[in-house]
């Protein structure tokens, strides 16, 4: 057990090292103070935290699997290879963890109203769930584009009582979807509470969204103590805006465990087309935090690019730009084509469907277990955050490897009420 | 008494400007207009038909990507101007050629364009441009230290936001870090126009004065001469924009648009003209060194 005061673990805010802070309109700052003091002492009110551990267990279905990956694992080097089963919680991703934390907030501060971004629609579905769940008002921006791309996440979410507000401002995705729910919550701060989706956004989003996510890492260290007799030797998880990496990484900062954060590298860094905020980005503020930040020479924001619409934000947590500048966690793009690839393989070795966001983790995986081979190592451990299932992408997937007539898909898109 | 400073308060250069108008018992009409909307040449051509049409300050908006407390009109205006190549730096000519006019020229800006700019050497350029300072509707004075500096550095006013949800602590932290005026916003909410200003407004005002600020100035939903009328009552400066954006929009030859701004800044010229003569009580309460 490391000593309490040189822990990486539970950083506070608002700052972590240079980035953070709350770079947000005054309008806004009282919001963000009482949900600071609501969530600090919720923490420490055993009642709320009984609520939420028998909700992740009754409801979600935690602890979530760990499941090793012997074939997929032969492809990467043939080292050990170890899946943390996201995907398996209810609403299919590890979004539902933080969702359940904060709607109990919200209910905790009388607030009955809550508004939501979504991008790939998996935060929206999994916030659509709670509000069911916990008889909460609520709406999701989605950009235009996104609600075409998803069409499915869509009627998903207004089955379950939410109602989808296409954003058609700026570029029409995720980044505008979340200028939209501030504008929002600036004129309805009263009674409605903003459930941001990651672990970024002003303090205390970031301490909070991680503080609720922790449980992946928590587990998953255990489990795989409990079957290998040590901890693993890497551990790989997508970032897009980073919840599922900061949840599965937090339990392991204060252990000698390589962290990997694997971006979506989309065309390639050098085409321009990618979302990799650390190989093609520069420190900057958006949405309320310093971090890195894809930007113009002006500080326009730029627009990010990705075949998976959860990775596709210009931005990125505050909490892993600290841990990417102190070096305490390493973070590489993987293009649309490596990430499809792992995804392929996954399928067919272990009967998985990723979702494309998670491939991304998979093909660092693949990658780093090579380079641990080729030095000697076969005998390494990689643990990687499945952070969700792929179901919302086999239109994605049939087309990329045109395993379906491209008519038919159209066909199916539309009869959901969308066009592609 | 013209100009003279009020107790604990930075009045800057815009504060003195405030506090001549205060003499002579109205309200400031504070203009806004985004630079590079429809173009950057037209954007100085309506900024000089601002002034020309009885704007006392101006707010010079920086086109920026996430405007996240604008509404729906503003937004259209600065995508276009993004779209056309608006650059940050174009911002300066504008303030130029209002500073040249003998207007007070506030930036309005997002903080990140300046990070990127670099504070300081957005600041001094600014103050090289004759500029009087910035309104910056994202930073708030906690996350300032670099901006507080540069703006001490340069000379510059520095205009922070209360709005209805702030307490009286942030009130008062607000009130000594400001410089010039504090931009109070009127109600929750976005930039735009709105039927109704804020029931708040006043009482914002009236506690935000006696947090300590010198100058405060009301923004957000303010549109037409009346609203101005009312808002002038009891504010130092009413701040207009989306209602001056409005008229910029659309397919209309460009000197029928101008004109339509100068129409719609010269009742709101009158607005704040006619509004404590309609009101002398309300003009007493224009607060601490009001007028008297």
């Amino acid at each position: 057990m490391a000593d309490a005061t040189s822990s990486l673990q539970d950083t506070r805010g608002p700052y972590y090292g240079e980035f953070g802070g709350r770079f947000v309109p005054e309008a806004l700052v009282a919001a963000l103070d009482e949900l600071e003091v609501e969530y600090r002492s919720a923490l420490a009110d055993p009642g709320f935290v009984a609520e939420l551990e028998r909700l992740q267990r009754e409801y979600t279905g935690r602890p979530s699997p760990l499941t090793e990956v012997e074939r997929f694992a032969e492809h990467a080097g043939g080292i050990r290879v170890f899946l943390k089963r996201e995907d398996l919680n209810h609403t299919g991703s590890h979004k539902i963890n933080n969702v359940l934390g904060q709607a109990l907030l919200v209910k905790r501060m009388g607030k009955h109203r809550v508004i939501a971004e979504t991008g790939a629609g998996q935060h929206g579905v999994a916030t659509a769930t709670a509000a069911a769940l916990l008889d909460l008002e609520c709406v999701v921006y989605m950009g235009e584009e996104d609600t075409e791309r998803q069409a499915l996440n869509v009627a998903r979410m207004r089955l379950l009582g939410a109602t989808v507000v296409p954003v058609t401002q700026g570029s029409r995705t995720l980044k505008d979807a979340i200028n939209e729910a501030l504008r929002d919550w600036v004129a309805n701060v009263e009674d409605t509470h903003y459930l941001l989706g990651t672990v970024t956004g002003p303090h205390p989003f970031p301490e909070m969204v991680r503080e609720f996510h922790k449980v992946i890492g928590t587990e998953a260290r255990a489990q795989v103590l409990e079957r290998t007799g040590r901890l693993p030797d890497v551990v790989a998880a997508c970032v897009g805006g980073g919840s599922n990496a900061m949840g599965i990484f937090n339990a392991f900062l204060d252990d000698d465990v390589r962290l990997l954060g694997l971006e979506a590298g989309g065309e390639g860094v050098a085409s321009g087309r990618h979302a990799a905020r650390f190989s093609g980005g520069a420190p900057g503020v958006l949405h309320g935090a310093r971090s890195y930040l894809l930007q113009d020479e002006d500080g326009q924001t730029l627009p990010s690019h990705s075949i998976s619409a959860g990775l596709d934000y210009p931005s990125v947590s505050p909490i892993h730009a600290w841990l990417h500048d102190t070096g305490r966690a390493e973070y590489r793009p993987v293009t649309d084509t490596e990430a499809m690839e792992a995804f392929r393989l996954l399928c067919r070795t272990e009967g998985i469907i990723p979702a494309i966001e998670s491939a991304h983790a998979l093909a660092g995986a693949l990658v780093v277990g090579r380079e641990l081979a080729a030095a000697g190592r076969t005998d390494a451990i990689v643990l990687v955050s499945l952070s969700g299932r792929g179901d919302k992408d086999v239109a994605t997937a049939a087309r990329w490897f045109d395993v379906v007539d491209e008519q038919d898909i159209a066909k199916a898109a539309t009869t959901e009420g969308s066009s592609l | 008494m013209n100009g003279a400073p009020v107790p604990g308060f930075s009045s800057g250069r815009t504060g003195e400007r405030l506090a001549a108008l205060r003499e002579e018992g109205r309200a400031a009409l504070v203009g806004y207009l985004p630079v590079g909307f429809p173009s950057v040449e037209r954007s100085v051509e309506a900024a000089r038909a601002l002034v020309e049409a009885g704007a006392d300050v101006v707010e010079i908006g920086v086109p920026y990507s996430d405007p996240v407390m604008d509404g729906p009109t503003i937004q259209q205006a600065v995508e276009a101007s993004l779209e056309r190549g608006a650059r940050v730096r174009d911002s300066l000519r504008v303030v130029e050629a209002v500073a040249e006019l003998g207007v007070p020229a506030l930036v309005m800006t997002y903080w990140n364009p300046v990070l990127r700019y670099g504070v300081d050497a957005f600041a001094r350029d600014l103050a090289a441009a004759g500029g009087a300072g910035l309104i910056t509707p994202d930073l708030i004075p906690d996350e300032g230290a670099p901006w507080l500096a540069a703006s001490d550095a340069h000379d510059l006013d520095r205009v922070f936001l209360v709005a209805p949800s702030s307490t009286p602590a942030r009130l008062a932290t607000t009130a000594a870090a400001s410089r010039g005026f504090v931009y109070a916003a009127s109600t929750m909410g976005v930039t735009g126009e709105r039927t109704r200003v804020g029931a708040g407004a006043q009482g914002l005002v009236e506690a935000t004065r006696a947090a300590g600020a010198g100058f405060v100035c009301v923004g957000l939903g303010v549109s037409t001469g009346e609203q101005a009328a009312q808002v002038g009552r009891f504010a130092d400066g009413v701040i207009v924009g989306s209602a001056l954006v409005r008229p910029l929009l659309g397919d209309a030859p460009w000197a029928q648009r101008l004109d339509s701004l100068r129409g719609v800044v010269g009742q709101l010229a009158e607005g704040v003209r006619t509004a404590r003569a309609a009101a002398p009580h309300a003009a007493q309460a224009a607060g601490p060194g009001g007028g008297e």
